[in-house]
């Protein structure tokens, strides 16, 4: 019974830790998203794309809407396209457009883009403006669902474990029952015997619960570990604070509620046969 | 004092079947009184087990009505039951020990199913033992006693908790007769204490030790009553032999 509440827990433990992290790395891609717009100015001669560029920003950063205006330099946008167009790929036979980072004091709504489009028309009427989430849409949205199906994952580990714990409760009422038919006999009441079985079952969740817990804090470290190595700007926002960890500390607790709860609930339903 | 408090088990027109089997017990009806002192006799399946199961309260009967203690236990709500047993010992047929517990713990438990304290409980439990010649083998497991042995630490566990009612079942069936003998002096000690005695034996010898005894007599699953102590119950005090 230890082992089989230890190895819930630890695998809770995990699941309820990649939810944690991918829930702070939906909220925080998000939060940084949510405020940012590119304006790309498609051009095909250099000098007018790099001089729409600068009036751009100019315009931009005189808007009291807009935080922060930074034209990217072209280096960094080679870089950039480097893994799919290969090194030098920015010749005159191949133009890039020009890339301006806005980062905005409010979110990067419809209406605000729309008011910038406005604003660019006459000394940039080849930029184009788009919110960063829209790039990012998809794959937050497909993380948010992992989010989601891991804290499916922790309810079916709870149904799971409950389960596993009233198995348990039977075997051990089956293999007790002379003892119970006697404690009963002898005036017992389902509570008196209940009891008994809750502490024998709260024993073996502490210790399943504690042994889950350090495996699951084991394993949680090693996948931050191996996560953090990638220092990717999407995945490093997916770390967990201190309050993630309070919660991890938690599963056990509920895990021993849970099948101490559920060995009532079974042993009661089993004395409510009898006289 | 009303008639129905002084009586401490009534049976009226009582029948138990199980499933849709015939009748295993039909038409009983009884009334025992504080003090006295029963023998249930009757041959083998006659449903003496059975009788002793509605008394000590582990089966509920398929017609009739009981009262114990003045109370009508087929209606009274299930968790209400426990405190009707706590007033009853029963010395089973097979015993039932609990295999884990030593014969001190075995003794124990009814007290500590009525919440005495561990102190409380430690001179009673060792007086029983000694008395029943177990003091030395307080520590060992109903595994390793002898079958007498076991019994004796049955019967224990059924007095210790100086009980209103003491139901047995063949109680001196596997010891030998001056063992036997001085359990039947500590049920006759207990009733003259007040406690009601109900033994179901088929021990004729047995029962020749209690004159004062009276006598029901089951036979297929029919009540007799060759003391009349069904038709002429003694009239006593209760609580008084």
């Amino acid at each position: 019974m230890p082992w089989v509440i230890a190895i819930m827990v630890a695998i809770t433990v995990l699941a309820t830790g990649g939810g944690l992290a991918l829930s702070n790395l939906v909220a925080r891609a998000s939060g940084d998203l949510a405020g940012s717009a590119t304006v790309q100015i498609i051009d095909a001669d250099p000098q007018t794309r790099a001089a729409q560029a600068e009036a751009a920003a100019a315009i931009l950063g005189a808007d009291p809407a807009v935080a922060s205006v930074g034209i990217l330099p072209e280096e960094r946008v080679e870089a950039l396209l480097e893994p799919w167009l290969g090194a030098g790929a920015s010749d005159d036979a191949l133009p890039i457009p020009a890339l301006i980072d806005v980062r905005l004091r409010g979110e990067a709504d419809q209406a605000t883009l729309d008011r910038f489009r406005d604003l660019l028309a006459e000394d940039a009427p080849d930029a184009r403006i788009d919110a960063q989430s829209d790039w990012l849409a998809p794959v937050l949205s497909a993380l948010s669902t992992l989010r989601w199906m891991a804290f499916g994952v922790i309810l079916l580990l709870a149904f799971t474990g409950a389960a596993a714990v009233w198995l348990a409760a039977r075997n051990a009422l089956d293999a007790n029952r002379d003892t119970i038919e006697i404690v009963h006999l002898l005036g017992g009441n389902d509570d008196q015997i209940a009891r008994i079985f809750q502490r024998s079952i709260l024993l073996d969740a502490v210790v399943g619960g504690l042994l889950g817990l350090v495996l699951g804090f084991a394993a949680v470290l090693l996948m931050g570990a191996q996560f953090a190595v990638l220092d990717s700007g999407l995945v490093a926002g997916g770390g967990l604070d201190t309050g993630d960890w309070l919660v991890l500390g938690l599963v056990p607790l509920f895990a021993i509620a849970i099948a101490v709860y559920t060995a009532r609930m079974t042993v009661l339903s089993s004395l409510g046969k009898m006289l | 004092m009303s008639a129905e408090e002084r009586e401490i088990v009534q049976f009226d027109n009582v029948g138990l079947r199980y499933g849709t089997d015939r009748e295993i017990l039909s038409n009983i009806s009884f009334t025992l009184y504080p003090g006295s002192f029963y023998f249930l006799t009757g041959a083998s399946g006659a449903g003496k087990t059975s009788l002793l199961k509605l008394l000590y309260l582990a089966q509920r009967p398929s017609r009739g009505a009981i009262r114990m203690f003045g109370t009508d236990v087929i209606t009274l709500p299930r968790d209400r039951l426990p405190a009707y047993r706590r007033r009853m010992g029963v010395v089973f047929q097979d015993f039932r020990l609990v295999d884990h517990l030593s014969a001190f713990d075995n003794v124990a438990l009814p007290l500590r199913v009525s919440g005495v304290r561990e102190a409380d409980l430690q001179g009673p439990v060792t007086d029983m033992l000694e008395w029943v010649g177990l003091g030395h083998r307080a520590d060992a497991r109903p595994a390793t006693l002898s079958g007498g042995e076991q019994q004796r630490v049955a019967i224990a566990r059924a007095v210790i908790g100086r009980p209103d009612m003491l139901v047995a079942d063949e109680p001196t069936g596997n010891v030998d007769p001056e063992m036997a003998l001085k359990l039947i002096r500590l049920f006759e000690a207990l009733n003259r204490l007040g406690t009601t005695v109900v033994v179901a034996t088929h021990d004729v010898h047995l029962i020749r030790k209690v004159p004062d005894s009276l006598i029901m007599r089951l036979d297929k699953g029919l009540l007799a009553d060759p003391t009349g102590a069904l038709r002429y119950p003694p009239k006593r005090d209760a609580g008084l032999a």
